[in-house]
């Protein structure tokens, strides 16, 4: 749900990356964080374990630029991956506008996958919102690897709605801000829509 | 579809009012106005000093876990948090069901002080935010400017 301020001329958009757990989410938010100029960007912070596994969510806050002379500031959130967070990837999805879902390409990863994306379906559903409605994009993470699964596989799994997908290095950030852009742009859309 | 919220300057000037005589009346540091899914909406004092942005997220973050553990033990919500420090103390409470007022405070105050005037101030921004949720709804009868948003504008705006 963006926030407008008309007031101060702003709009805020929330964005979510969800998938499994060790796909790469956090790991999105990182390389952003690092390849954004400082005015740009606020502090990243991620409540994690102490084995650096997301516990609850990492949170970067961006600005990219005036769009009618509003100030476009997108929130990116990511959720815990692991599978018995489930209560915690409800909250985070609350107020959603766009979702990022991050597949492991790796063959061993697909229970995985399938897995995470039928949690994202339900969990939006009981909050309301209907993910073939929602401003979402899919990236297939970890392409580099030796085991990583054909496209055309995984799209068939992954992918029913055909919606833009994208590969990604994400360390490497191949695919990461072509991935942010594609959402962020389907976000703004929207709210055209709503307008 | 989970309604937007939109704030236009006449709600904000209120909620900035109520905000500016909490902080006197409370002799707070510091008090911030947070929308549940982690935006600032508005603060009052000494909030120079302060990350603002991640204050609001992990606020919101926090009141969200809180509701899951009300729901988890069939409460409605846990309306207030208390989170005490050495130095400064942290008052957390859910005002009309859709915003979150924090008051940050220390000696120079004392929870007792805290949440009496918190109780008034939220009474005052209940209303305020009813207007503000009903507005958002009806479109405030002004024209959007997003409705003439082209693809153009927003190209423009990943333009490296």
């Amino acid at each position: 749900m963006s926030f407008i301020n008309y007031s101060s001329r702003e709009i805020n958009c929330k964005i979510v990356y969800y998938g499994p757990g060790l796909c790469g989410k956090t790991t999105n938010l990182q390389y952003i964080y690092n390849k954004t100029n400082p005015e740009a960007k606020g502090k990243m912070i991620s409540l994690a374990t102490e084995t650096e596994r997301t516990l609850f969510f990492d949170f970067l806050p961006l600005s990219l630029g005036e769009i009618r002379g509003f100030k476009t500031r997108f929130h990116l959130y990511t959720v815990p991956g692991q599978v018995f967070y489930d209560a915690s990837r409800k909250l985070i999805l609350k107020g959603v506008d766009g979702v990022v879902y991050c597949g492991d390409s790796q063959m061993e990863r697909m229970e995985a996958n399938i897995e995470s994306l039928d949690n994202l379906s339900s969990n939006l559903q009981e909050q309301g919102y209907d993910l073939n409605k929602l401003p979402y994009v899919v990236q297939y993470n970890k392409r580099d690897l030796p085991n990583a699964m054909p496209l055309a596989e995984l799209e068939e799994a992954l992918n029913p709605m055909k919606v833009p997908h994208y590969e990604a290095v994400a360390p490497k950030g191949i695919g990461v801000f072509d991935t942010l852009k594609a959402v962020a742009k389907l976000v703004l859309t929207e709210l055209r829509k709503g307008g | 579809m989970i309604q937007q919220l939109v704030m236009y300057e006449e709600e904000l000037q209120q909620i900035n009012r109520i905000c500016e005589v909490l902080h006197r009346d409370s002799n707070a540091r510091a008090v911030l106005v947070i929308d549940k899914n982690g935006q600032a909406i508005a603060s009052a004092g000494d909030v120079q000093e302060l990350d603002v942005t991640s204050l609001s997220s992990l606020t919101a973050g926090n009141v969200a876990a809180t509701g899951g553990i009300a729901s988890l033990l069939a409460e409605k919500e846990f309306a207030g948090q208390f989170l005490e420090g050495e130095k400064t103390n942290y008052h957390i409470s859910i005002v009309g069901q859709r915003v979150i007022l924090v008051v940050l405070f220390d000696e120079r105050s004392s929870l007792g002080l805290v949440r009496l005037r918190v109780r008034k101030a939220g009474q005052e921004l209940t209303l305020t935010i009813e207007v503000m949720v009903k507005k958002s709804a009806a479109g405030s009868g002004q024209p959007s400017v997003f409705s003439e948003i082209t693809d153009d504008d927003i190209d423009n705006l990943f333009n490296d």
